[in-house]
C-alpha cells in the first residue's frame, strides 16, 4: 500500500462523519428548521453506538443504537422549536451543550475500554482493480450509506413529490400551509432526519475512526457540518466534494506534523471556516444563487392562523 | 342584479343577497351578481368597496355571512379554495403565491394532482401557455422572472384545472402596458372558448375596452349593473365613487402664504419588482394650504411619501425644497430639523415600535430634532425621562388619547388612539410642513375627525400640510387643493372647490386630457 493510498484511506474515514451529519443537516434546512445541535447529537450517537456495541458485541446492532439516539435526541428539538415554537438557534446551541453532558455521563463506564471495529464489507472483484479497489470496495458499511444516502437525498428532494414539497416548505411556509401541505409534519420528519444522520456519523466515530469512546469525541466535527452545508450551498453533492476536502484539511494537520512541516496546525483546523466565510461572501454577491439554493425560511417559526 | 330575462339555469354563476359582516361591519351587503357563460365580467369599484371580500367568499377563502351562491343551477356552499377549484373556478391573485426557488413547471406541480409527473406537467403546462399566447420555461426559476411573466404561472396554474370562471383581481396592476395587451388578448381567447372572467379592476379605460358587462360596488353594495360600453367613463365613475358631491366648506381659509414644500419634477425608480415610479412629479404647497393627494391603493403614493420624506433620499438635491432649501439628498432628520414632520402609513412597525412605550416612541422620532428638550449631558445624549414623559403627557392629553396607564406599549393601544398619538407628536412640535400618508386609514370615525380636525388647524396656523389618502370623504373633508396620483403620475393640482368625486373618479382612473374636454361638462 503506497503513502497516497493510506493517506486517501485516512481521508475516507475522517470525511465520512461529516458527510454524513451534513447530508442530514441539508435535509433540516431544505425543510427551513436551522437545527445548530448536530455536535450534541453526533455525540449522542457516539455514546449511545458505543454502548450498544459493548453490551451486544455487535457494532452493527451500535450503528441502530446511534442512529436511534441522534434521532430521538433530534425530536427533543423538534418538539421544541417546532411544537413549543422556540428560538431555533438557542435550542440548538442548548442541545449540543446538553448532548456533551449526557453522553459524558451515560458512557462514564466505558472510558478506556477497547471497543469492537465495524468491520469492512468488500466487494469480491471490484476490490482488486488497481488503487481505486481498495479505496473504494474495501470499507465499512457505514461508507457505502454515506454515499447512498447523499445519491438518495438528491433523488429525493429535486425528484420526488415529496421532496418538491420539503423545499416548498422551506422557502414559503405560507404559501405552503394555503396549498394546504403540512409544514410542521414535514418539518418534524426533516429535523428528524436530520437527528438520525447525525446519530450514525457519531457511531461512525466511536466504531471505525476511533474505536472507543472518550469525552467529548466528536470534537467539533458537527460545528464543521454545519459548515459544510453553506459551503455546499445546500445541494447534495458538494457536500461530498465539501466533506473530502474539509476531511483532507484535517488530515493534513497530523501528515504536516509527522513530516516537519512548519504550518501551525491551528490555522489548518480553521481552515474549512475560513473556505465557507469564502462561500458565504460569493452567494451573497449573486442574488440569483441566493434565491434558488437557500431556504427563504430558514430558522423562521412557523405558527398556523394565530 | 338578478337575472333579467335570464331564466336561472343559463347563468354560470348568480349570487343572490351576499352578505359578509366583520363583526358588525358589513364588508358585503346584500351582493347580487350574475355571470353568464362566456362573458367578460368586470368588478368595479374604490379600495374598501368590497370587491375583495366578495370574490374570496366565491373562492372559498371566507364563509359568507347569509345569502346564496348558485353554480350552474345548483345552489353550492364553497367550503375551500379546492373546492372552489372542483367545481371549476379558479382564481389568479393580486400578489402572487409563488416559490422564488422552484422552477415553473415545480410551482405549478405543487398545486396539482400528485399522481400527474413533473415532466408531463413541464409539457403541459409549455403547451398550454403557448397556445394562449403566454410562452412560460417550465424550467426557468421564478426567481429569474419578471412580474408579468410570473403572472403567467399562476394564470396557467388556473387554466391546467380547465376552470368555467377565472377570477382576476386587479392582474394590469403589475403589468406594463404591452404585458396588459398580451393578456387582454388571452382573455378574449378564453372568452371564445365559452369560459367566463369575473375582472377586478378600476380602471375605466381597460373595462371599457374588454368588459360585456358589468357590477360596480360602492360601500359594500351594488351601486350599477350595466354593459360598459353603453356608459360613458364618467357616468362609471359616478356609480364607482358616489354622485353625493359633499362641499368642502371654504370658511375660515386662511390667505395663501409663502411655498413651504416643493417638488419639481421628481423622479424615482421602483425599489422592488411591486413598487411604484414617481414620474415627473411636481407640487407646491403653500403655507395654510392642505393639499390632499387622492388615489387608489399602489399608484406610487408610499413611493411619493418616501421621497418627501427622506426615508429614501433622491439623487439630487433641488427636485425637493422645504421652505426654498433644497433637501432631496438629505435624510429624515435634517429634513425634521427644518421644521418638517412626517406620519407614514404603517402605524406598527413604521411609525411607532409596538413593544415601546409611548414615550420611548416619542424620543425615536424626536431625539435628533429636539434634542435639547429631550437630552442632556452634552455629547452623551442622555434621555431626559421627565422631559420626554411630560411631553407624552401633553400629546396625549392635546388629542384625546385614550390609553390603560400612564405611559403604556404602543402596541396596547387601540389603532385609532395609536394614530392620535402618532400625528400628536409631530403636531406638538408645530411643524412648518407636515406630510401626512392615510391619517385615518382603519380609524374609527371619532379619532378621524379628530386627526382631520388637527390637520385643518395646523393648516390655518400658518403650516403646510399635504394629506395623502385614498378617502375621498376625508379629502373633500380637510383639502383646500387636490392632486390625484396614478401610475406614479401626479394630475395637476386643482382648488378643492372646483373638483367634483366624478372628476377625481376619472382622474384615478388615469383618463387624462379627457377631463378636460368633454367630461368637464358632466362634472358640474
Amino acid at each position: 500500500m503506497g503513502i497516497f493510498e493510506a493517506m486517501l484511506l485516512t481521508i475516507i474515514t475522517a470525511a465520512t462523519p461529516l458527510v454524513l451529519a451534513a447530508i442530514g443537516e441539508l435535509v433540516t434546512e431544505r425543510s427551513g428548521v436551522l437545527n445548530l445541535g448536530v455536535e450534541g447529537m453526533m455525540v449522542m450517537g457516539a455514546a449511545c453506538g458505543f454502548i450498544a456495541t459493548q453490551a451486544t458485541g455487535s457494532p452493527y446492532i451500535g450503528i441502530l443504537a446511534g442512529i436511534a439516539a441522534g434521532a430521538l435526541f433530534s425530536l427533543l428539538f423538534g418538539f421544541l422549536t417546532l411544537t413549543l415554537v422556540a428560538n431555533q438557534v438557542a435550542t440548538g446551541l442548548a442541545l449540543t451543550i446538553l448532548g456533551l453532558g449526557v453522553s459524558s455521563m451515560i458512557a462514564e463506564p466505558y472510558l478506556g475500554q477497547s471497543g469492537i471495529k465495524l468491520p469492512q464489507i468488500v466487494f469480491p472483484v471490484l476490490s482488486d482493480i488497481p488503487f481505486l479497489g481498495p479505496v473504494l470496495f474495501k470499507q465499512d458499511l457505514i461508507f457505502y450509506l454515506s454515499i447512498a444516502l447523499v445519491a438518495g437525498v438528491n433523488w429525493f428532494l429535486f425528484k420526488s413529490r415529496a421532496g418538491l414539497k420539503l423545499r416548498s416548505v422551506g422557502d414559503s411556509h405560507a404559501s405552503a400551509h394555503a396549498l394546504g401541505i403540512n409544514v410542521i409534519r414535514t418539518r418534524y420528519l426533516a429535523v428528524m432526519f436530520g437527528g438520525a444522520s447525525a446519530g450514525l456519523a457519531g457511531a461512525q466515530l466511536s466504531l471505525v475512526y476511533t474505536p472507543q469512546w472518550a469525552e467529548n469525541m466528536s470534537a467539533g466535527r458537527g460545528w464543521i457540518a454545519l459548515a459544510l452545508v453553506v459551503f455546499a450551498s445546500w445541494r447534495p453533492w458538494r457536500i461530498v466534494a465539501g466533506g473530502y476536502l474539509f476531511g483532507a484539511v484535517s488530515i493534513s494537520q497530523l501528515y504536516a506534523q509527522a513530516f516537519g512541516i512548519g504550518i501551525p496546525s491551528q490555522l489548518l483546523s480553521a481552515l474549512p471556516y475560513l473556505a465557507t466565510i469564502i462561500v458565504l461572501i460569493l452567494i451573497s454577491h449573486n442574488r440569483r444563487m441566493t434565491l434558488i439554493n437557500t431556504p427563504a425560511s430558514l430558522g423562521k417559526s412557523f405558527v398556523p392562523d394565530r | 342584479m338578478a337575472a333579467e330575462g335570464q331564466p336561472a339555469n343559463s347563468l354560470l354563476l348568480a349570487v343572490g343577497q351576499l352578505t359578509k359582516l366583520f363583526g358588525t361591519f358589513a364588508a358585503c351587503d346584500g351582493i347580487n351578481l350574475d355571470i353568464r357563460p362566456g362573458e367578460i365580467h368586470a368588478l368595479l369599484g374604490e379600495n374598501g368597496a368590497g370587491k375583495s371580500t366578495l370574490v374570496k367568499m366565491l373562492f372559498g377563502v371566507l364563509a359568507p355571512s347569509s345569502g346564496q351562491i348558485v353554480w350552474q343551477g345548483q345552489p353550492v356552499r364553497i367550503a375551500s379554495p379546492s373546492a372552489a377549484r372542483k367545481l371549476g373556478i379558479g382564481m389568479v391573485f393580486q400578489h402572487f403565491s409563488l416559490f422564488e426557488a422552484l422552477t415553473v413547471a415545480e410551482n405549478i406541480a405543487l398545486s396539482m394532482d400528485p399522481g400527474v409527473s413533473l415532466a408531463r406537467i413541464a409539457k403541459e403546462a409549455s403547451d398550454l401557455s403557448h397556445a394562449y399566447g403566454l410562452p412560460l420555461d417550465p424550467h426557468a426559476h421564478v426567481a429569474d422572472l419578471s412580474v408579468g411573466e410570473r403572472q403567467r404561472i399562476e394564470i396557467v396554474r388556473a387554466l391546467l384545472q380547465n376552470p368555467k370562471l377565472i377570477i382576476l383581481d386587479e392582474p394590469t396592476s403589475v403589468l406594463t402596458p404591452q404585458e396588459a395587451d398580451r393578456l387582454f388578448e388571452t382573455l378574449n381567447k378564453l372568452k371564445a372558448e365559452g369560459r367566463s372572467v369575473l375582472y377586478i379592476s378600476h380602471r375605466l379605460e381597460e373595462v371599457q375596452r374588454i368588459c360585456d358587462r358589468a357590477t360596480v360596488l360602492r360601500h359594500g353594495k351594488v351601486t350599477g349593473a350595466c354593459d360598459p360600453r353603453q356608459e360613458t367613463p364618467s357616468s362609471l365613475a359616478r356609480m364607482m365613487v358616489g354622485s353625493d358631491v359633499a362641499h368642502v366648506s371654504a370658511e375660515g381659509t386662511s390667505s395663501k402664504g409663502a411655498i413651504k414644500l416643493e417638488a419639481r419634477h421628481l423622479s424615482a425608480t421602483a425599489r422592488t419588482p411591486f413598487a411604484v415610479a414617481l414620474k415627473n412629479i411636481c407640487l407646491k404647497v403653500h403655507a395654510g394650504e392642505v393639499l390632499a393627494i387622492a388615489g387608489v391603493a399602489g399608484n406610487g403614493q408610499g413611493e411619493l411619501f418616501d421621497a418627501l420624506s427622506g426615508e429614501y433620499p433622491v439623487a439630487s438635491d433641488d427636485v425637493i425644497l422645504i421652505s426654498d432649501k433644497p433637501v432631496g439628498t438629505r435624510g429624515i432628520n435634517a429634513r425634521r430639523l427644518m421644521g418638517a414632520g412626517f406620519v407614514p402609513e404603517e402605524r406598527h412597525g413604521h411609525a411607532a415600535v409596538s413593544a415601546l412605550s409611548l414615550s420611548d416612541n416619542l424620543i425615536l422620532a424626536r431625539s435628533q430634532s429636539d434634542r435639547r428638550a429631550f437630552l442632556g449631558g452634552g455629547p452623551l445624549g442622555l434621555i431626559r425621562q421627565d422631559a420626554v414623559k411630560k411631553a407624552s403627557k401633553r400629546i396625549s392629553a392635546a388629542m384625546d388619547v385614550r390609553k390603560s396607564g400612564e405611559n403604556p406599549p404602543a402596541g396596547s393601544l387601540s389603532g385609532g388612539n395609536l394614530q392620535k398619538f402618532i400625528v400628536g407628536r409631530e403636531l406638538d412640535r408645530q411643524p412648518t410642513v407636515l406630510i401626512v400618508n392615510q391619517p385615518t386609514w382603519g380609524v374609527d370615525a371619532g379619532a378621524a375627525s379628530r386627526i382631520r380636525q388637527a390637520l385643518v388647524d395646523l393648516a390655518k396656523s400658518g403650516s403646510a400640510v399635504l394629506v395623502i389618502s385614498q378617502d375621498l370623504d376625508e379629502i373633500f373633508e380637510v383639502a383646500t387643493e387636490i392632486a390625484v396620483i396614478s401610475e406614479g403620475k401626479l394630475s395637476d393640482i386643482y382648488p378643492a372647490s372646483d373638483l367634483s368625486r366624478e372628476k377625481i373618479g376619472l382622474l384615478m382612473g388615469g383618463m387624462y386630457g379627457k377631463t378636460e374636454t368633454a367630461e368637464t361638462a358632466h362634472a358640474h
